[in-house]
């Protein structure tokens, strides 16, 4: 895992210096995130739907598949989304083939909590016979370069996928079973929920790190907010700890990031309706 | 993961939740320690319907070798849970929720345990749920802490762990299974009192900035009685032991034969425990060697000792002087400690002309009062 990646002392004094100046490596500030960009649609003709999310150096491609089957026995009426992540050496030389680790299984889970308790997907909408047949949306996502800020770059990623899938309409024939047919039918989205993890590196507090400030940071916690700026999720990694006074302020400071990674992901939305 | 909260949780007239307890209130919670004997450390908690159980082992030496830090030991938490904990049989293999809640357990404890004394070696984890009654991450977080500080391990802290939740919006403390599914929201918080630090942070469900604050307040709260609780359950520990040994002193010529066969077994067993307490008494030599073995896995550590040694001294006088203050309250329990304590500082010296080693168990024993003063 990328814990082989060791960040020298004189890098780490001298990113450390730079805080303490107020500065970062690349000229960014504290609170201040990298370019992003995104390609929606890529996997046009196979998947339901995909995207590729570049983050500085930090590229993610997320698609989903739909597949038919049944619902869990608690929540008949329920479609069921389901999200895996993959961290292979084909975006870094730290990382190894093989079934995912707990860091892949972290990042899939958070991703995963910001969609699922904003309520952004209306499952009971993805239901086709009650009990029996529901949609199941698979969201997996591969990293494709790892520089930092993996959760951040994976939700934008998977946020943009959904916001281009499409999912195949259903005939019951006499049997009451599904048909699946060909035509497709865009899934609807209420909204666009978004994570922001904030990195806490001694003193300081900065936000989508390169992989050389993820590196030396004490600790992250990323928050998830729906367009309404409630939180939604969150979650504290890494062996460092948090002052209960620190809370808030990061939570509100991660509130006036995720209005940013909003407009970047809704602007690229429209541009892609646009050319459709 | 969080409902809708449309289900009424809370009844409107008394404010009571459905078993009867008040926003702010625990559920009846009781921990033991030591209840595995071929653990270093272990403990039981019950929180609720909640049946957790937690063991320790280590430090000890770690396979495979190439996963060994070379500056500080690497901490692994193995969470668990049984088939039938739960109202629908879980598939036994570990699930991706298990993998998250282990990782996120043991980071909590990774911030509180001196890891950099011990290098290369590793310290594991294993909480088993027997029975599953909502925030068992929580519960699972303070029993493994107790287990660590059972097993003796140096930590600079005691980690309690308490859930705080959104039901029928209003804030509430340690959800219980059904407020955990049916409410809208649910922050497992990890916290220790004596450092004022949460260590353990996740949410889910819908919270606004304000009710966010709030339930970070009354996790905090909760967190503080749960310490309380934890601290009693190591101390009762002690004073049976203590009990124990003071019906056998009269005996001590012919005890001390049985007790260095049973201390070879493993410190950290509650009889070997009984045992320690004998030796700081009878100071027989023939027993520190015994134990000196016990530990020359962890003798590579030696040369950070000297200093914390020093350090330990203070930290012995600071509890001696806080223990005296509360003599009123708990006359017994206490006396009890302070005798074990004031025997340490002679042991110290000796072990350091000694042999080095030693004085890694020493400090293990130390620390170990610490966590219960602090």
């Amino acid at each position: 895992m990328s814990d082989d990646y060791v960040v020298s002392e004189i890098e780490k004094d001298y990113i450390l210096t730079l805080l303490d100046q107020g500065k970062r490596i690349g000229g960014r500030e504290k609170q201040e995130h990298r370019p992003i960009k995104f390609e929606l649609n890529f996997v046009e003709t196979k998947a339901e739907g995909s995207a590729i999310v570049t983050l500085g150096e930090t590229k993610i491609i997320a698609g989903v598949k739909a597949t038919l089957g049944s619902p869990f026995p608690d929540t008949p009426d329920s479609g069921v989304i389901t999200t895996s992540a993959e961290l292979s050496p084909i975006a870094s030389p730290y990382y190894e083939s093989g079934p995912p680790g707990d860091d892949a299984i972290e990042l899939a889970r958070v991703t995963d909590r910001a969609i699922r308790e904003s309520h952004c997907i209306d499952l009971s909408k993805l239901c086709i016979v009650p009990g029996k047949y529901v949609w199941i949306l698979f969201i997996d996502m591969y990293v494709l370069n790892a520089d930092g800020n993996l959760i951040d770059a994976a939700t934008l990623a998977s946020l943009a996928a959904l916001s281009t899938t499409k999912i195949p309409k259903v005939k019951l024939n006499e049997e009451g079973e599904p048909e699946v047919l060909e035509e497709k039918e865009t899934l609807e989205l209420d909204h666009y929920p978004v994570t922001v993890t904030s990195y806490k590196i001694g003193k300081h507090r900065i936000i989508d790190p390169i992989l050389k400030e993820e590196r030396i940071a004490d600790c992250r916690i990323t928050f998830g907010f729906d367009e309404g700026g409630h939180i939604v999720s969150a979650q504290k990694g890494g062996i460092g700890v948090l002052k209960p006074d620190e809370l808030i302020p990061i939570a509100k400071e991660c509130l006036e990031v995720s209005k940013s990674y909003r407009a970047e992901l809704l602007k690229a939305i429209e541009e892609f309706k646009k050319g459709n | 993961m969080a409902g809708d909260g449309s289900v009424k949780l809370i009844d409107e007239k008394t404010g009571k939740r459905t078993d009867g307890r008040k926003f702010n209130e625990l559920r009846p919670t009781k921990i033991e320690v030591g209840v595995l004997n071929n653990a270093d450390g272990s403990a039981l908690i019950y929180m609720g319907n909640n049946k957790i159980l937690a063991a320790v082992y280590g430090p000890r030496e770690l396979h495979p070798k190439h996963l060994a830090l070379p500056d500080r030991a690497l901490v692994q938490c193995y969470y668990r849970m049984s088939t039938f904990s739960v109202a629908e049989r879980k598939s036994p293999a570990p699930s991706r929720r298990e993998r998250e809640i282990s990782k996120v357990i043991s980071d909590a404890l990774n911030s509180v345990i001196l890891t950099k004394d011990f290098p290369r070696t590793t310290i594991d984890i294993y909480i088993q749920v027997l029975q599953a009654d909502g925030g068992t991450r929580c519960a699972s977080l303070t029993a493994a802490c107790t287990a660590l500080a059972d097993a003796g391990i140096p930590m600079r802290g005691i980690i309690s762990g308490v859930a705080t939740g959104l039901v029928n919006d209003t804030v509430v403390l340690d959800l219980h299974d059904i407020e955990d599914q049916k409410g809208s929201g649910d922050i497992p918080i990890g916290y220790s009192a004596t450092l004022d630090e949460i260590s353990l942070l996740q949410l889910d469900g819908v919270f606004t900035i304000k009710q966010f604050e709030e339930a970070v307040k009354l996790a905090i709260e909760g967190a503080k009685q749960i310490y309380e609780i934890q601290k009693k359950a190591l101390r009762e520990k002690y004073a049976l032991i203590r009990a124990e040994f003071a019906g056998e002193s009269e005996e001590e010529e012919a005890e001390e034969e049985d007790t260095i066969e049973i201390v070879s077994q493993s410190l950290a067993e509650s009889e070997a425990s009984v045992d320690e307490t004998a030796i700081d008494e009878v100071e027989s030599e023939e027993l520190e060697e015994k134990k000196t073995e016990e530990f020359s896995e962890v003798e590579e550590v030696s040369e950070v000792e000297e200093v914390s040694e020093v350090e330990e001294q203070d930290l012995v006088s600071d509890i001696a002087k806080e223990l005296n203050d509360e003599l009123d309250d708990e006359k017994e329990l206490e006396e009890d400690i302070t005798s074990l304590e004031t025997g340490e500082p002679e042991k110290n010296n000796e072990a350091i002309t000694d042999d080095s080693s030693e004085s890694v168990e020493n400090e293990t024993e130390h620390k170990e009062i610490d966590d219960l003063e602090e």
